[in-house]
């Protein structure tokens, strides 16, 4: 078991730039999950922390040791593919056993751990089974098998679940947050499912365009995100953008939004006039009459025990979340407000989230 | 096989429909078998019933074809045959009657055993270059590659008798002429670039995860290789193999040319056995068909990967 330690990681494959700069830091037994839409350089990333693809520049340290040039097998990690890579010319049985056999462990010790590990997974029934005609969750726990029965230093997954039905993702998610729980083995697990990454991860780190956007723990990635990309990525549905122009000064605790003052968290650094952006979850909007912003109800979305409902005002349509109890009706004219101490605000031109009591700064936090 | 495939079928085809199909298929195969029969049924008939007109399809069965690929014959005076001792064998009886003696054996043997070697040793040469080759070109960043690619190709768009010339000047020069290096070296150049070709397609389709999680286990490249790669490319090494061991085998022209006494293979030796008065045809078909018999027994051995290989790899489980 060991820290990873990423340092301005950085890849390019000829002119394409797909890894820019990228810096997290996964403590010993920690479970990081990366997140980001499909090509933002999150199997990349993994790929170069196993050794498969040598980074452009940039360090890569294993339990403080400084692996970047190191080869593959010298790393002692294990990687569960999205294919899972089960070899189709061997049985459950020799396909678990098999990075033994590469280590050159004796066939007594590593029929042990083999049962040991099929014990583990439950799959103890299918040793002597052929990979080819396995469900995709029995896979999935083979390539898993493979993967612990080494014991190795880390575990990178890319996006192990992708390829399992929705019913079958819900289970292992809780299968593989327990077995890491049993583990402790640190844990690098590529994804582009937000609600898997909030499931299973201490740490999330969100990835778009080549660029770590932020590091932190899921509360803290929902509640204070770091850009406008990572308050748009994670919720669903995303956060309200309401576009402002205006200037903050440090210590500030309210904005003006067209003709209202809307309280929010108190500023930690001054601001010139510029664009700014109000971010607002839905479930932070609040129907009343007295209300700041007023619009029309344009639809409602009934979601069970709650509704998405859909207003327009002057700064667009906003989502608000609502018991399901309330009814509205289409067209209703109605009054919202926010509460105060969960609103975002972001500068428009970098996007990034600007400091205030709220989120307190450092994208990697 | 049927019924794995029967279950993919949306509808089940009628009765009726099966047996048209099914006559359509036993009718081409006769259609194909016919010239194969018809060798295998010469190479039993005597020399008068191979050329008698019209030809005979019900004939007494006589093994002098064989007799005749195996032996050479002298002729002899009846007198002198009488104060000989018993016939030794079959084919000294057959001989004796036809008023001639065995004098030896033919070249018939040792051609096919070059035909042997130099076709099964360009065939394991060839499938090992190209797999070798193929991976590279699969899995490694080859500056140039399409272009280097294109040019393997590119060798075998030229029909092989317009470089027989060169290479026979080539060959009697560096002393490779009428050798069995010589000539598998020759086919393995001409075969390599069909094995490149082929098995690259088939190294493609399989996903490189499989080495990258072998070589993270702790397998070098090449352990991977071996140990992963190659042993889920047989299907396609299987299909290569039948592919290039077909060409070396029935290779007519430059064997011709590059072959005499010493490393002539079968092709251009059983056309030219010639018998009492003329060309020998049961001995020609007795030649041809011994000659069948290692590609059928290699095919068959192969079949089960051949069936699934020369689908190129588009089937995928
Ligand atoms: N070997 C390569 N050569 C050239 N470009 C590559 C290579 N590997 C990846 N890329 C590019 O780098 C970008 C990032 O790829 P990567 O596979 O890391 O994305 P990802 O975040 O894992 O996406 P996905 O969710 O689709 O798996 C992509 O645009 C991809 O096309
Ligand atoms: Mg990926």
């Amino acid at each position: 078991m060991a820290q990873i330690r990423v340092e301005a990681l950085d890849k390019s494959f000829g002119t394409f730039h797909a890894v820019k700069a990228a810096s997290f830091t996964v403590e010993d037994g920690q479970f990081l999950c990366l997140l980001g839409p499909s090509g933002c350089g999150k199997t990349t990333t993994l790929r170069m922390i196993a050794g498969l693809e040598l980074p452009t520049a940039g360090t890569i340290r294993l339990g403080g040791e400084d692996v970047t040039m190191n080869r593959a097998s010298a790393r002692d990690i294990a990687f569960v593919f999205q294919l899972f890579a089960l070899y189709p010319h061997m049985n459950v049985r020799r396909n678990i056993g098999f990075p033994l056999k590469c280590e050159g462990i004796d066939a007594v010790e590593r029929e042990r751990r083999v049962v040991e590990v099929a014990r583990i997974l439950r799959i103890s029934h299918l040793l002597d089974s052929s990979v080819s005609g396995l469900a995709g969750g029995d896979r999935q726990r083979v390539a898993l098998g493979r993967a612990i029965v080494r014991e190795p230093k880390c575990f990178l997954m890319d996006e192990p679940l992708g390829a399992l039905d929705t019913e079958m993702r819900e289970a292992m998610i809780h299968e593989l947050r327990a077995l890491h729980d049993r583990l402790g083995a640190t844990t690098v697990y590529v994804t582009h499912d937000q609600l898997e990454a909030m499931a299973m991860a201490d740490m999330i780190a969100v990835m778009n365009d080549g660029v770590v956007e932020q590091v932190a723990s899921p509360r803290d990635i929902y509640d204070r995100p770091a850009s406008l990309f990572v308050a748009d990525f994670i919720g669903s549905p995303p956060m309200n953008f309401l576009p402002f122009r205006g200037s903050l000064e440090a210590g500030a605790q309210t904005i003006r939004l067209g003709e209202h003052e809307v309280a929010v968290p108190a500023a930690r650094e001054a601001l010139a006039e510029s664009d700014l952006v109000l971010g607002v979850r839905p479930e932070h909007v609040r129907f009343t009459d007295r209300g700041m912003v007023r619009g029309e109800v344009y639809g409602s979305e009934y979601l069970g025990t709650t509704q998405i409902v859909t207003v327009t005002t002057r700064y667009g349509a906003l989502k608000a979340r609502s018991p399901a109890s309330v009814s509205f009706r289409t067209g209703e004219s109605v009054g919202l407000d926010f509460r105060p101490d969960t609103l975002s605000i972001f500068d428009k031109e970098s996007g990034r989230a600007i400091r205030t009591a709220l989120y307190e700064g450092g994208a990697h936090g | 096989m049927s019924t794995a495939n029967a279950a993919h079928s949306v509808v089940e085809p009628s009765a009726g429909t099966r047996r048209f199909a099914g006559s359509l298929v036993i009718l081409y195969a006769v259609i194909t078998m016919i010239p194969l029969i018809w060798i295998v049924l010469t190479s039993f008939k005597s020399p008068d019933d191979a050329i008698s007109y019209p030809p005979k399809v019900v004939f007494s069965p006589s093994f002098e074809g064989f007799c005749n690929l195996f032996t050479t014959r002298s002729r002899q005076t009846p007198e002198f045959i009488q104060t000989l001792g018993p016939p030794q064998g079959l084919c000294d009886s057959i001989a004796r009657s036809r008023n001639m003696v065995v004098a030896g054996p033919s070249n018939y043997v040792p051609r096919f055993v070059n035909s042997l070697i130099i076709a099964f040793g360009s065939t394991v040469l060839a499938v090992a270059l190209g797999t070798l080759s193929a991976y590279g070109f699969s899995r490694f960043r080859v500056p140039l590659k399409d272009d280097l690619l294109f040019f393997i190709l590119s060798t075998r768009m030229m029909p092989p008798i317009a470089v027989a010339i060169p290479i026979y000047l080539m060959y009697r020069t560096i002393g490779l002429s009428d050798t069995r290096l010589g000539m598998i070296l020759l086919y393995t150049s001409v075969n390599v670039s069909l094995a490149v070709w082929l098995l690259k397609g088939f190294i493609d389709e399989i996903p490189r995860e499989y080495e990258e999680a072998a070589m993270i286990d702790g397998y070098t490249r090449f352990q991977a290789f071996v140990k992963v790669v190659l042993p889920q490319a047989t299907t396609g090494i299987a299909a290569t193999a039948i592919f290039c061991l077909i060409f070396a085998w029935n290779e007519y022209a430059f064997a011709v040319l590059l072959t005499s006494g010493n490393a002539q293979t079968a092709p251009p030796f059983i056309p030219i056995i010639i018998g009492e008065g003329g060309q020998d045809w049961p001995a020609v078909a007795a030649g041809t068909t011994l000659f069948l018999v290692p590609i059928v027994v290699f095919t068959v051995l192969l079949r089960k990967h051949l069936l699934r290989g020369i689908t190129f790899g588009a089937v995928r489980k």
